[in-house]
Formats: C-alpha cells, sequence, structure tokens
C-alpha cells in the first residue's frame, strides 16, 4: 500500500528531472534548493575572503590594486549576508516550518518557489557584475554620496541597486508566505505557545523582513533616481543629505542583522534540546525574548552612525537602547545553558556546532556592548575591532548555527547520515582557524587599523596579526572543504538515515526520511509543546503508528481511502522572477527595451498564474 | 574518578589555561603602532580609553563565567552509558529574573559613564581653544587656521596644552579623520559641520587616516599631526604666515619657479606672494617644510616627489572602469605629466623643496 503510494507520487511529478526542479512548488525541494545554492555561493564568498586576507596578509601588498580590492570586499560582503546567511535561514525555513507545525505546505506554494527563483535571478544578477569586472565596489551599506553617479560613474552600484532591489523582493514575498503559515496551518492543537522554538523565530523574522526592508528599498529607488534621474536626494551640493542614505540605509540593516541571527537562535534551541535530553529552559522567556528583541531592533538603528554627528542627544538615547537589547539576547544565552546544565549531553557534530555557537556568540555580544559605549564606538567604529564583532556574531555565530543545522538536518532532507567522526574533525577546524581569523582582529583595532583599507604601510605594528590571520582564515578554507567533501560523498553513498536518527523532540521525526510529497499521511494533533516526544512518551518509542493511505496527486479524483490533494508543480513563478530579474538587467545596462520585455514578461506570466487551474 | 576521565580533565584545564594566554598574549604586542588607541596623549584619547579599559575587564569577567558554565557543563553532564533520563527541568522563573536583572544593572553602570563621556566630548570648548577647519577630500586633507589665515595640507601642528577644536567637513564624500592617539573620529560630512575637540598633553608626532571609505584610493588617505611645545607653535605659525623666500636666479629652483608658474600647476594650486592662486589642490606655500606629501603618503623627499609630479595616478590609482572619465570621480585629480624630462622634474622639485 505504501509501495503504491510511492510509485503513484513518482509518475504525477517526474517529468524531466530538470523541469521537475524548476517547476516545483514543494516546499522540500525548494528548501533544497536554497540550500544548494546558498551553499555554492557560500564558497564563492569564501574565495573573496581569501583574496582579501591574501592581500592584507603583508604590508604594500601588490596582489590586487585598490579597485579590484574594493569590489572584492563589498562582494564578500553582500554575498555572505544576502546570498549565504539568508538563503540558508529560507533553507530551513523552508523546509522545516511545515513539518514542525504539521503542515502539508506552506501557505502560497507558488509564491514560494517565485521566492526562490527571484533570489536565485536577484543573486546571478549580482554576480554577473564580476564578468564586466564592475562589481559592486562601495561597501554592502554603500554610503552616498560616494555611491552617487558623480563618484561612482561604473555600473557598479546599478548592480549593488538592482540585484538588491530583486533579492528584496524575492525576500518580502517568502516573509508574507512563512507568517501567513505559521499563522494559518498549524496542527490542530498547536497553540502558538506549543509551537518549536524555530517557527517562533521564523514567525517574528518574517515579520522584521515585512517591515525592515521596506525602508532599503525606498532608499535604493531614491539612490535609483539620483543616479539615472538626475535628482539630489544625497547631493549636499542640491540640497540633499548623504545621511539621509545611512538612516534609510540603517533602519533596514539593523533589522536585517536580527534576521540574520534569529534563526540560527531557533535553530540552536531546537538542537540543545535533541542532544542534552532535557526540554528547551525556560520556553515562554525565549519567546518574549525573541520578540522583546525584535521589537527594541527597530530602536538602534543610529549605532552604526554614532560618528556621523547627528548629536549628542539622539547618540546617548540609542547607546541606551543599544545596552537595553543586550538583555534579552543574554537572557536566551542563560537558557541556553540552562537547556544543557542537568542534562545528558551526548557530543556529536550539531551539539558541537550549537555549543561552538554560544561561545563564540557571547564574545561578538560583548564587543558590541562595547561599541555601544559612544565614546568607546568614537575609538572602535570603522576600525578592525567592528570587523572582529561581526565576523564573531556572523561567523561564529549564524555561520555555526547553519553547520549544526546542516548535520542535524541533513538525515530528514536527504535520507542519509552525514559522517558524525569527519563533522567533529571538521568542527574543530573551523574553530580553530575562525579564532585564528577574527580574534586579532580585536589587537588590530587597539593599534589603529581601519577597516575597507586594500593595503597598509610597514611599521604600523599591523604586520603580525594581519599574517597570522590570513594563515587562519586558509584553516577556515580547508574547513569548509571538509564540509563540502562530508555532503558529496555522503550524498552519494551515505548511511542510510531512519526517521528519527536522533530521538527526536518535535514532528518533522515523526515521518520517513525523506518525507513523502504529502508529508504527513494523517494531520497530527498536537497536546503540547515537544509535540513528537510527548507522542513517544504516551506510546512508547517507535516508529509513527499512521497508517499509510493511497495518495493521488493533482487533478485526480478518486474515491478509494482517503486523498491527498497536493498542488501541482507551476512554470509561472520562475517566469515572474526571470521577467523581474530581466526589468533589472535592463536598468542596469540603462537598455529600455530589454526593461520592456521583463515587464511584459512579469505581467503576462502574473496573468497566468493567477487564472492556472486546480489551485 | 576513572583514568580515562581523568586524562580527559587533565587536557580540558590545560586547554582552558593555554587559551587565555594565547589571546591575552595579543595585549603584549599592543601598543606598539603610532595609531594605537591605548596610547592616549590627549584629553579625549584619555577619557575614550579609560572608559574601555573597565568595560573590557567587566567583560573578561563576564566571559569567564559564561564560557565557564557552558564547558563545564558540557563536561559534566556528558552522557554516560546507562545513564536515565534526565529530569525534564522546563525552567525557573527565579533565575529568568535574576539573570535579566543582574545583566540591566551592569548595563546601567556602563550607561552612566557613557553618557557622561558623550556630553564631555560634545561641549564646545568656548573662545579660549584655537580652531581649525579640517576639510576632507578624495582624498587628501586639507587644514586650514581661521585665526591666522594659515593652509596647509596633509600635516597640522597644534599647540600642546591648549585645547584645539577642529571644524571638519568635506569637499566631496563622506570621510572620517581619525587619530587615535589624540582623539576619536568624527565624520567629514559634505554638506555639514562636525567638531572634534582636543587638548594634547605630550609633544610628538601622532599619524591618522580617513577612517570613512572613500573610494579607491581611501586606504591612502594619511595624516599627520604635530603636537608642538607653545613656543614651537608660534615659531611653525610665524613661518608659515611669511611669504617663502624667492630662489636665487640661476639656480634649479628659478628654473623650477619658472616651469611651476607656467605650468599647469597653477590652476590647481596656491602659493601665498605669486600668481598661483588655484584652489583644487593643496596649498604648497611652504611645501619645503612638510615631512609628507601625496595625500600623506609619501615622505617629503626629492626623488619620491618627482616620481609623484610625473605620475601621480600611477601613485594613487583609481577605479579601473572610470579610465578616461573627467578626474574627481573615483580617480585622483592632479594628472600625470609624463612630458615633463628629468632635469624639468628636478628642477620643479628644487622650487618646491625651496618653499620652506
Amino acid at each position: 500500500m505504501a509501495q503504491a503510494a510511492v510509485t503513484l507520487e513518482r509518475e504525477h511529478y517526474e517529468g524531466s528531472r530538470i523541469w521537475s526542479w524548476i517547476t516545483t512548488v514543494d516546499h522540500k525541494r525548494i528548501g533544497i534548493l536554497y540550500l544548494m545554492s546558498a551553499l555554492v555561493f557560500f564558497l564563492v564568498g569564501g574565495l573573496l575572503a581569501l583574496l582579501i586576507r591574501t592581500q592584507l596578509a603583508v604590508p604594500d601588498n601588490t596582489l590586487l590594486g585598490p579597485d579590484t580590492y574594493n569590489q572584492v570586499f563589498t562582494t564578500h560582503g553582500i554575498i555572505m549576508i544576502f546570498l549565504v546567511v539568508m538563503p540558508l535561514n529560507a533553507a530551513f525555513f523552508n523546509y522545516f516550518v511545515p513539518l514542525m507545525i504539521g503542515a502539508r505546505d506552506v501557505a502560497f506554494p507558488r509564491m514560494n518557489a517565485f521566492s526562490y527563483w527571484g533570489f536565485l535571478f536577484g543573486s546571478l544578477l549580482l554576480l554577473s557584475s564580476f564578468i564586466i569586472k564592475s562589481a559592486p565596489n562601495d561597501g554592502w551599506f554603500a554610503y552616498a554620496n560616494l555611491t552617487t553617479d558623480l563618484y561612482s560613474p561604473g555600473r557598479n552600484m546599478d548592480f549593488y541597486m538592482m540585484g538588491l532591489q530583486v533579492l528584496g523582493i524575492a525576500s518580502i514575498a517568502a516573509a508574507l508566505n512563512f507568517f501567513v503559515t505559521i499563522v494559518n496551518l498549524r496542527a490542530p492543537g498547536m497553540r502558538l505557545m506549543r509551537m518549536p522554538l524555530f517557527v517562533w523565530m521564523t514567525l517574528i523574522t518574517s515579520v522584521l523582513m515585512l517591515l525592515a526592508f521596506p525602508s532599503l528599498t525606498v532608499g535604493l529607488i531614491e539612490l535609483m533616481f539620483d543616479r539615472y534621474f538626475g535628482t539630489n536626494f544625497f547631493n549636499p551640493q542640491a540640497g540633499g543629505d548623504p545621511v539621509l542614505w545611512a538612516h534609510l540605509f540603517w533602519i533596514f540593516g539593523h533589522p536585517e542583522v536580527y534576521i540574520l541571527i534569529l534563526p540560527a537562535f531557533g535553530i540552536i534551541s531546537e538542537i540543545l534540546p535533541v542532544f542534552a535530553r532535557k526540554p528547551l529552559f525556560g520556553y515562554p522567556f525565549m519567546v518574549y525574548s525573541g520578540l522583546s528583541i525584535a521589537f527594541l531592533s527597530f530602536g538602534v538603528w543610529m549605532h552604526h552612525m554614532f560618528t556621523l554627528g547627528v548629536g549628542a542627544v539622539p547618540n546617548s538615547v540609542f547607546a541606551t537602547t543599544t545596552m537595553l537589547i543586550a538583555i534579552p539576547t543574554g537572557v536566551k544565552i542563560f537558557n541556553w545553558l540552562g537547556t544543557l546544565w542537568g542534562g545528558s549531553i551526548e557530543i556529536n557534530t550539531p551539539l558541537l556546532f550549537s555549543v561552538g555557537f554560544i561561545a563564540m556568540f557571547t564574545i561578538g555580544g560583548i564587543s558590541g556592548v562595547m561599541h555601544a559605549a559612544v565614546p568607546v564606538d568614537y575609538w572602535q567604529h570603522n576600525s578592525y575591532f567592528i570587523v572582529a564583532h561581526f565576523h564573531y556574531v556572523l561567523f561564529g555565530g549564524a555561520i555555526m548555527a547553519m553547520m549544526g543545522a546542516i548535520y542535524y538536518w541533513f538525515p530528514k532532507m536527504f535520507g542519509r547520515v552525514l559522517n558524525d567522526k569527519l563533522g567533529q574533525v571538521q568542527f574543530w577546524i573551523t574553530l580553530i582557524g575562525f579564532n585564528m581569523t577574527f580574534f586579532p582582529m580585536h589587537f588590530l583595532g587597539v593599534d589603529g587599523m581601519p577597516r575597507r583599507i586594500y593595503t597598509y604601510p610597514p611599521g604600523m605594528g599591523w604586520d603580525f596579526w594581519n599574517f597570522f590571520e590570513t594563515i587562519g582564515a586558509y584553516i577556515l578554507g580547508v574547513s569548509v572543504m571538509l564540509l563540502a567533501y562530508n555532503i558529496i560523498t555522503t550524498l552519494l553513498r551515505g548511511e542510510a538515515a531512519p526517521a528519527d536518527p536522533w530521538d527526536g523532540r518535535t514532528l518533522e521525526w515523526s515521518i520517513p526520511s525523506p518525507p513523502p510529497v504529502y508529508n504527513f499521511a494523517v494531520v497530527p494533533s498536537v497536546h503540547s509543546r515537544d509535540a513528537w516526544w510527548e507522542e513517544k512518551q504516551a506510546h512508547g518509542t517507535g516508529a509513527p503508528a499512521h497508517a499509510q493511505p493511497p495518495v493521488r496527486g493533482g487533478a485526480e479524483e478518486g474515491s478509494e481511502g482517503l486523498s491527498i490533494h497536493m498542488p501541482p508543480p507551476s512554470y509561472f513563478p520562475v517566469l515572474v522572477a526571470l521577467g523581474l530579474a530581466t526589468v533589472g538587467a535592463g536598468m542596469v545596462a540603462q537598455i529600455p527595451v530589454i526593461v520592456g520585455v521583463g515587464m511584459a514578461l512579469m505581467v503576462i506570466s502574473l496573468y497566468g498564474w493567477a487564472f492556472e487551474p486546480n489551485h | 574518578m576513572t583514568g580515562r576521565r581523568r586524562y580527559l580533565r587533565r587536557w580540558i584545564w590545560a586547554a582552558l589555561g593555554v587559551l587565555p594566554v594565547a589571546f591575552l598574549s595579543g595585549c603584549s604586542f599592543l601598543g606598539a603602532g603610532p595609531q594605537s588607541a591605548d596610547q592616549p596623549h590627549a584629553d579625549n584619547a584619555r577619557l575614550i580609553w579609560n572608559l574601555f579599559v573597565p568595560i573590557f575587564w567587566l567583560s573578561v569577567v563576564v566571559f569567564v563565567i559564561v564560557e565557564g558554565i557552558l564547558l563545564v557543563a558540557v563536561v559534566r553532564f556528558r552522557r554516560r552509558p546507562g545513564q536515565p533520563m534526565p529530569q525534564p527541568i522546563h525552567g525557573n522563573t527565579k533565575l529568568e529574573i535574576a539573570w535579566t536583572l543582574l545583566p540591566a544593572l551592569i548595563l546601567a553602570v556602563i550607561a552612566v559613564p557613557t553618557i557622561s563621556g558623550i556630553a564631555t566630548l560634545a561641549q564646545n570648548p568656548g573662545p579660549s581653544a584655537m580652531t581649525i577647519r579640517v576639510i576632507g577630500q578624495q582624498w587628501w586633507w586639507a587644514f586650514e587656521y581661521p585665526d591666522t589665515g594659515v593652509v596647509v595640507a596633509d600635516e597640522l601642528h597644534v599647540p600642546e596644552g591648549q585645547t584645539v577644536r577642529l571644524e571638519l567637513t568635506s569637499r566631496d564624500v563622506i570621510h572620517s579623520f581619525w587619530v587615535p592617539q589624540l582623539a576619536g573620529k568624527q565624520d567629514a560630512v559634505p554638506g555639514r559641520t562636525n567638531f572634534i575637540n582636543f587638548k594634547a598633553d605630550t609633544p610628538g608626532e601622532y599619524d591618522g587616516q580617513c577612517a570613512e571609505f572613500c573610494g579607491a584610493q581611501h586606504a591612502h588617505m594619511l595624516f599627520r599631526v604635530f603636537v608642538d611645545t607653545p613656543a614651537q607653535f608660534q615659531a611653525w605659525v610665524q613661518s608659515q604666515e611669511k611669504f617663502p623666500a624667492t630662489p636665487a636666479s640661476g639656480t634649479a629652483a628659478a628654473a623650477g619657479e619658472q616651469l611651476f608658474m607656467s605650468g599647469a600647476c597653477i590652476g590647481c594650486h596656491t602659493i601665498n606672494g605669486t600668481k598661483a592662486q588655484g584652489t583644487i589642490g593643496p596649498n604648497l606655500t611652504h611645501f619645503g617644510s612638510r615631512t609628507l606629501i601625496a595625500g600623506g603618503v609619501l615622505s617629503n623627499t626629492p626623488q619620491n616627489l618627482e616620481a609623484w609630479i610625473h605620475d601621480a595616478p600611477g601613485i594613487k590609482p583609481g577605479q579601473a572602469s572610470a579610465q578616461g572619465a573627467s578626474p574627481g570621480h573615483n580617480q585622483i585629480v592632479m594628472p600625470a605629466f609624463p612630458n615633463y624630462t628629468p632635469d624639468q622634474l628636478s628642477q620643479l622639485a628644487a622650487y618646491l623643496e625651496s618653499l620652506k
């Protein structure tokens, strides 16, 4: 019976394999697409990092000229934020939020696909700038008025504007989707305070995205008007103000960093209880602190602007709010410690990465509090001290959490378990390489080295640590290679995974690895937090005792047993995304015909999407 | 305790012992350079460092406690074979309150000197302070003394023991004026004026550089501050206010003066008392008395100067894709002068170096 169900499923969804991936609206496949894309972009961003570190290894180096270096560090930042951490978050939102809430898919499956393709095409638009050696080169936060056409006359910042607009639209669509999914599609009995914390963090992150991205959108539109149509939003010679850009950008940019880290907080909160065999300590406080952080994150943006001279009063206010936001963040760290304390901890790769996360993120949080002490920031701002801080929270924090998530959730996604021994080695090499690369940046900050400089003279006292950091960066490169090796070899011939390899607590472990297209044969009924764990305790351990009815996909009507209708594949999302990216490309190239073609494609495809039958 | 566990414990203690030593050893490398912020020599930089140090030690305590608990938890509560399921503790409200209030208290303690520090640094020191205008532009710094009319570039002289008030602005994009041993940075923003006040307490030379990414040669927008004794400062001002002496006729310097005054130079540069009154590039009136040239990037030697005049864009290259765009658009403004012969270059250098 189960076999027949599987066969039916295959017959319906297999056309050509590639076409089935291009037209998929299955949240699990979309999650895998995000994951694989993000990992490839991680390699690109990592290569750029190695170029930076190699150029800075010795003083007065000539490996990269100033223009190349400026493109390299700018795109390194843009890629790591928008093409790596955000899609990694999206990968896990996509794959696991529906599973964790007992749903069969997200609220808007086609829009979900559109978000992925929009992300991919926006990323390709951005990266295509390298082909003509005009990658964005004014830093990832692109301060005006350097970015106006007067001071950045090439195409570089046009790619930045259009690439980020396309990515932004894709992100806003995804945020809407996950918000509605979590609010509306929870299984019966899954009240908000019974949701896994990862789902809570996804919900909060989605709200942040919906509220923060529009500020960036507005800023980019104003920049576009300044660059293309002769307006003067940011031109002080004509009454504009470059500080306006800083406000618009950071009103987005600060919530953005919480968008980057909250999902990681959610992941850690899932992994620790499983491997400590204890429930998450202080679940309600973890929820409230997440909500507080999200709320406060809109009130701290000016801490990126303390030296712009906005004034002593705003500086004092934002120093205070920035210190305030440290409090709920600390609460989370203590609750993770409380989860571990008194547990029965299995030391494996996901657990190690989670512990590493707590350790490294704490360091990043501490340096963050130092920056909040405004006079100290007058020294630390734009120095390597800041570079240290954000790498501790973004790499030591978000990326380590993502690596942990990969090891934790790989069995469910691919039906195979990553090699744990290799994973543990990979963890230690990551930890060592990471700290070698980024801890000494605190010292360089004390020694007065500014950021974003393509070279430095000898005799500043910076030589030793720069060289040391470069060695650390190469060690990090080795660890990433090990991760890639582990993933590839496991996909090819890895050990098969059972449904519940970790004795997990949440609903994704109650279904096969990988899950059938319909996820749950019978929608689960939830009675508490840690729904799967409680079900196992009640029924004894073992595989789910649900019956497997036959499945009919698509439009077929059937009367034999239960029929689960899953949304059929569609090519409209990829076409709309292609149209959007074409508009962006046409704007960059300043060829109106291409813009017109892109818009036409979008409109026609949206029409087709709206009237597509059987959804 | 089993032998294996004892062995493991020893390694963990060793690691715990080595790591902080390894990291704190970094401290021994600190203070090594001319821009090291832990060597303050003015009230402004000192306020900053004195605020940082207690926060640092507080951080060390927090770090040791948090990381310590983490490490102890992972070691002490490792799963042992046959171990029963641990108690499913869901939380502890008293703990939650405690670890919310205690950090809040610590932060309040940090907030008080922070806000008072902001106010102190922002305070207008009043008419007793010496005002100096600092104008950032791609990629060099101009300094103007409104009281005396002195205009210089790349290097700034200030007297020890008197508060100096810098008025910062920019002619093009956002820059940032940072001389770590004397003061915290403030940005030089086009269209507005920001202020840095400091009173230096030790004569000497202090290096600084632009600290806000400002285009291709951001890395090479350097400057130097000379803190003079009051007597030295007076002497410097007096020499700057004079017109430079005309070179004796027949010398290389005189030939250089001819070349300068009949060439493109006067379109961009000012030399007081001559027909060179251009305002696009640095004022060169007492060029010969400076230690740095080219936006602080090269020492002021005839050799460097000749190379600079010959091909400034080669020494400070701009954005490649804007090749052929008008100067100033992410390209250095000073053009190359490939047509000067080596003799002409050495004459120009001789003239400029004669402007003491």
